[in-house]
């Protein structure tokens, strides 16, 4: 008779703190995100595709056109193109595309960068509808970034400009060449070292 | 005017009455069954229903609409007059229940003498349109779930009755009316708690709600008695679960909650807010509690509820003759 009792009271008393746990949940705030209406900010660790660093100094990119990220990406899905262009010291990048409907996000283009120009994009959003989505034009990712952060957008030098800089480099080099040429002309012996560095 | 004039005042009251229960009875099912997917998903931590109308209110009329468009799927080989039958069969008597509980003092369609026992008496032919529906399906799920609902219903009318006697020994009288009147001074739930909790138990277990919801198992019988069933027929069906709930959280409010007593307030808004808390509560078991197994759910019947409720009879009468 005891036990029988005591049964019915443990029972009803488990019941109730079972009752005492649901109704805790339904006053706690709900953790669904709407979706389309809202989003969550991704955490400073996501590891979304590469992309081209906007840098806070220059307000661009700092691709040297290197071609390294395109040499050891795995897959082969990154190019590159640099241009030179007249009054700059280093070559800058021109084109950079990256396909990424193949990337295994493996980082390496991101760890080998010379300049560290790449890092982890927080882009979760990927789906589309043909495999040309999928390719991305970083450079122009990064003229919409620049357009939402509100500093001045680097331009996509056009085909003619990037030849125009090739010849005016080409012209340039050309002359640097006649005028060591002249110079080692008018010194009559040149030096094979100095060439070499040339 | 003719008409008027030959059915007198009574009649004019009941077809006015009528047509208020139908209203009732499906507004009240499309904001229970939201309310019931609201509460559910609070309970997980999700919102629910979102998108039609403000916070999905208007998400039931939307699926109602296409349940309404829905074909009528007959199988082959089904008992044709029973299943067509049993779905109105279900949804009748939920009708009838309604002519006598007390919405206020004067909110009633007809105070009969035999209030709580018309409502108890028609209640329990569910049981037999649950039989009829899962005996006519020609399917093996819907007759288990058959089974399963007529075993639990007997097992769980008896503490009702017992229970539900109590209260009538202390009040003398089946008139819902003369039951709230006599909470005049206090709620019965405070002198008569043991019999509150049998009666919310048995009466989760008379709407077939979890955890006593072995009659349509998902898990285990598809559908149960209604796999069958499709469109609106199987939306009667639903229908008359939810508007069971109103009624057992209806006949609580009277027995143990002082009916439309409360102030400020009046009659029946304090009546409609005691009914939602109650189904409320019978919600909050649903999203708590798991499903009991047979042997459980019958052990549990015989072996507690039906004692306990002898127990508080008992008590009850023995206290009416001391004092």
């Amino acid at each position: 008779m005891m036990t029988y009792v005591k049964e019915i009271l443990v029972g009803f008393w488990s019941l109730l703190a079972g009752m005492a746990v649901t109704i805790r949940y339904f006053t706690k705030p709900i953790v669904t995100v709407q979706y389309p209406r809202e989003k969550i900010q991704m955490s400073p660790a996501y590891r979304g595709y590469p992309q081209l660093i906007l840098d806070p100094e220059t307000q661009t990119h700092r691709c040297i056109a290197c071609e390294m990220c395109s040499r050891i990406c795995p897959s082969q899905l990154i190019a590159v193109e640099g241009a030179k262009f007249p009054g700059e010291k280093q070559k800058r990048g021109v084109k950079y595309v990256h396909e990424h409907y193949y990337c295994s996000l493996c980082g390496l283009c991101i760890e080998v960068c010379p300049t560290t120009a790449l890092e982890y994009s927080a882009e979760y959003r990927l789906a589309g509808y043909r495999r040309e989505d999928a390719v991305i034009d970083h450079l122009i990712l990064l003229q919409q970034r620049q357009k939402a952060a509100g500093v001045p957008i680097t331009p996509v030098p056009t085909a003619e400009e990037i030849a125009a800089a090739a010849a005016a480099e080409a012209a340039a080099k050309e002359a640097r060449e006649k005028e060591a040429k002249a110079k080692a002309a008018a010194a009559k012996k040149p030096a094979p070292a100095e060439e070499v560095k040339e | 005017m003719d008409l008027l004039t030959h059915l007198g005042i009574e009649g004019v009251r009941m077809i006015v009455g009528l047509i208020a229960v139908i209203a009732l009875v499906s507004v009240n099912a499309l904001f229970l069954i939201w309310m019931e997917r609201k509460v559910s998903a609070h309970m997980q931590l999700r919102p629910g229903p979102m998108e039609v109308g403000w916070h999905g209110a208007i998400q039931t009329i939307a699926d109602a609409v296409k349940l309404m468009g829905k074909e009528l799927i007959t199988p082959e080989e089904v008992d044709r007059p029973i299943y067509y039958l049993a779905p109105i069969v279900v949804f009748l008597p939920v009708l009838l229940t309604f002519l006598v509980i007390p919405f206020s003092q004067t909110m009633i369609i007809k105070d009969m003498n035999v209030g709580i026992v018309l409502i108890l008496a028609f209640s329990t032919l569910t049981v037999l349109a649950i039989l009829m529906a899962g005996w006519a399906s020609n399917n093996k799920y819907s007759v288990f779930g058959a089974i399963r609902s007529v075993a639990q219903n007997i097992a769980y009318e008896i503490p009702l009755l017992v229970t539900v006697m109590s209260i009538i020994l202390m009040v003398g009288s089946f008139k819902l009316t003369d039951i709230v009147t006599a909470q005049g001074r206090y709620w019965f739930i405070l002198v008569q708690p043991l019999a509150f909790i049998l009666y919310i138990i048995c009466a989760t277990a008379e709407t077939n709600r979890t955890p006593f919801d072995l009659p349509e198992a998902e898990s285990e019988l598809v559908a149960g008695f209604h796999t069958e069933y499709s469109g609106m027929r199987f939306a009667l069906f639903f229908l008359a679960e939810y508007t069971n709930m109103f009624i057992v959280s209806a006949v609580a409010a009277v027995l143990f909650l002082g009916g439309w007593r409360g102030p400020i307030l009046p009659g029946v808004v304090w009546f409609l807010i005691k009914v939602y808390a109650l189904i409320f509560l019978i919600m909050w078991f649903r999203w708590t509690f798991p499903r009991v197994r047979f042997d459980q759910l019958v052990t549990f019947a015989w072996k507690i509820l039906i004692p306990l409720s002898f127990v508080n009879l008992l008590l009850t009468a023995l206290a009416l003759k001391i004092f």
